[in-house]
């Protein structure tokens, strides 16, 4: 138990690091650019395929599970549409990207401590931590909420896909459903929880990596540490915001 | 010049560094050597602030850089260059921008101007034509050659080198330590080196520091560490079969 208030301590210490006045703007503008192309664009692939297989498969179940006369078929389109918007794009996307991006950023961070990389930027008078985490940090808070909004229109998209090939139900209800009691502050839940997740993606597994000590051993547990811990952390927070911004 | 005075470092209650006072000269190339383990790297980065001493002083020229915080301390780190036994090299970037680095950070000059004060560190490492390449395209040698460009970019006032040699094969090991030695007395700078090579030891060792098991055993330079009269220090030195057969035949 200890050990976790210690590790809370060093996060906070380290995020103190992070936010302090950055060396020179333009230098972390750059970088900035590089990490969204790095933890935000090469993610892109990988949430649409995830997204448009979990659409049709939400679609397909709910069809199959909804099989009443006395509820309209339309009913798939608005459940798929919610599901979509409410949970998945939001907190399962952010799982996944906690295993890819939160791996990469642990097993980044923590390989230049343990080649001293980041010894090398402490000696030249470089915030080692502020140069290389707050670049990933905005990359991700400012990136990933464009990943949410790409996947629920995938995921979207897949469904109506999926009733339109197999014709397990009439794709008009499917947009009829979708065009039901829609509220658009479903969307800025959705977008809100995903920067409070990104923030966490990328802050806890740079954490992780830059405490790495030893060798090339300790690199695959920081990473791995990154990915259990982030999932939590999401997990938690998962359900702190939906109390706080739904209820 | 640089002072370390009683300078203690432990690590988990075990004792590293035992009341080290050591004086390191402007203009030389002063080595610290010691077997693996004797703490010769502890010495070196608590001497540059990587690690926190328990007590005792680290004086560059006439400021106490231990009671300095983060923020003062940088102004003496633009001071420093660092060679690190692997190089330390950024791997995302390449040599160009490796060394680049401190100028985008601390100076204001202009890209072209960048450009050619990077040019020319290359050029005084022997090293043209690499300007595009990452650290995973380069040899260990060309690696220790970056390093050494990115750590007098800043043209620093004292250069610290942890092992410059390990992993290099015995005429690159040569090329490295002359090229250090030379830009020691070009910049008339305050060189420190971590070794246990001890051809470097007779070629370039100006003032030498022998620390054994955390302690400060003896010092002195290259022409009387053959005749040092220090058995810990004997047994190092002529450690090797070699240096028993070059003892012998004086």
């Amino acid at each position: 138990m200890l050990k976790i208030f210690e590790h809370i301590g060093r996060y906070f210490i380290l995020m103190g690091k992070v936010f302090s006045r950055p060396e020179k703007g333009a230098i972390y503008r750059r970088r900035i650019i590089r990490e969204m192309e790095s933890l935000g664009l090469d993610s892109i692939g990988l949430t649409a395929i995830i997204s448009v297989f979990i659409g049709a498969v939400i679609t397909l179940q709910m069809c199959i599970n909804l099989e009443s006369p006395f509820i309209p078929r339309s009913l798939v389109g608005y459940a798929t549409r919610e599901t979509m918007i409410l949970e998945f794009s939001s907190t399962v996307v952010a799982l996944i990207l906690a295993g890819k991006v939160g791996s990469n950023i642990a097993s980044e961070i923590g390989t230049m401590r343990i080649t001293e990389q980041i010894d090398a930027l402490e000696i030249m008078g470089v915030n080692s931590a502020s140069y290389l985490i707050l670049p990933k940090i905005v990359a991700a808070v400012c990136f990933f909420p464009f990943l949410t909004i790409l996947s629920i229109l995938i995921g979207i998209l897949g469904g109506w896909g999926i009733s339109a090939a197999t014709g397990i139900m009439i794709p008009d209800d499917y947009v009829e459903g979708l065009l039901t009691d829609f509220k658009p502050y479903s969307i800025v839940y959705s977008l809100i929880k995903t920067a409070v997740f990104a923030y966490i993606i990328a802050s806890v597994s740079a954490y992780c990596g830059y405490y790495a000590r030893g060798n090339s051993l300790e690199v695959g547990r920081a990473s791995t540490r990154a990915v259990v811990s982030c999932s939590i952390v999401i997990m938690i927070f998962n359900l702190i915001l939906t109390q706080i911004l739904l209820i | 010049m640089i002072r370390a005075e009683h300078i203690v470092k432990s690590f988990d209650g075990r004792v590293v560094l035992d009341d080290i006072s050591v004086e390191f000269e402007t203009g030389k190339t002063n080595l610290i050597i010691g077997r693996s383990g004797s703490g010769k790297t502890v010495l070196l980065k608590s001497l540059v602030g990587l690690h926190e001493v328990d007590s005792g002083r680290v004086w560059y020229d006439q400021t106490d850089f231990t009671s300095l915080g983060f923020r003062d301390r940088k102004a003496i780190r633009k001071d420093i260059g660092m060679i690190f036994q692997g190089g330390a090299l950024l791997d995302s970037s390449t040599v160009e921008e490796n060394v680049r680095l401190p100028l985008d950070l601390f100076t204001n000059q202009s890209a072209s101007e960048k450009r050619d004060r990077v040019n020319f560190c290359l050029q005084r490492v022997r090293l043209n034509n690499a300007n595009g390449l990452y650290p995973a395209e380069l040899s260990g040698g060309m690696i220790k050659r970056v390093a050494i460009a990115r750590a007098i970019v800043l043209n620093p006032k004292y250069l610290f080198c942890d092992e410059p040699n390990s992993g290099l094969d015995p005429q690159t090991s040569v090329v490295i330590d002359n090229l250090i030695h030379e830009i020691t007395q070009e910049y008339h700078i305050t060189t420190i080196i971590n070794t246990h090579d001890m051809n470097s030891v007779l070629e370039i060792g100006e003032k030498i520091v022998y620390i054994h098991e955390g302690r400060k055993w003896w010092e002195g330079s290259k022409e009387n560490i053959l005749q040092a009269d220090n058995r810990e220090l004997n047994d190092f030195v002529f450690a090797s079969a070699m240096a028993k057969r070059a003892r012998q035949a004086q």
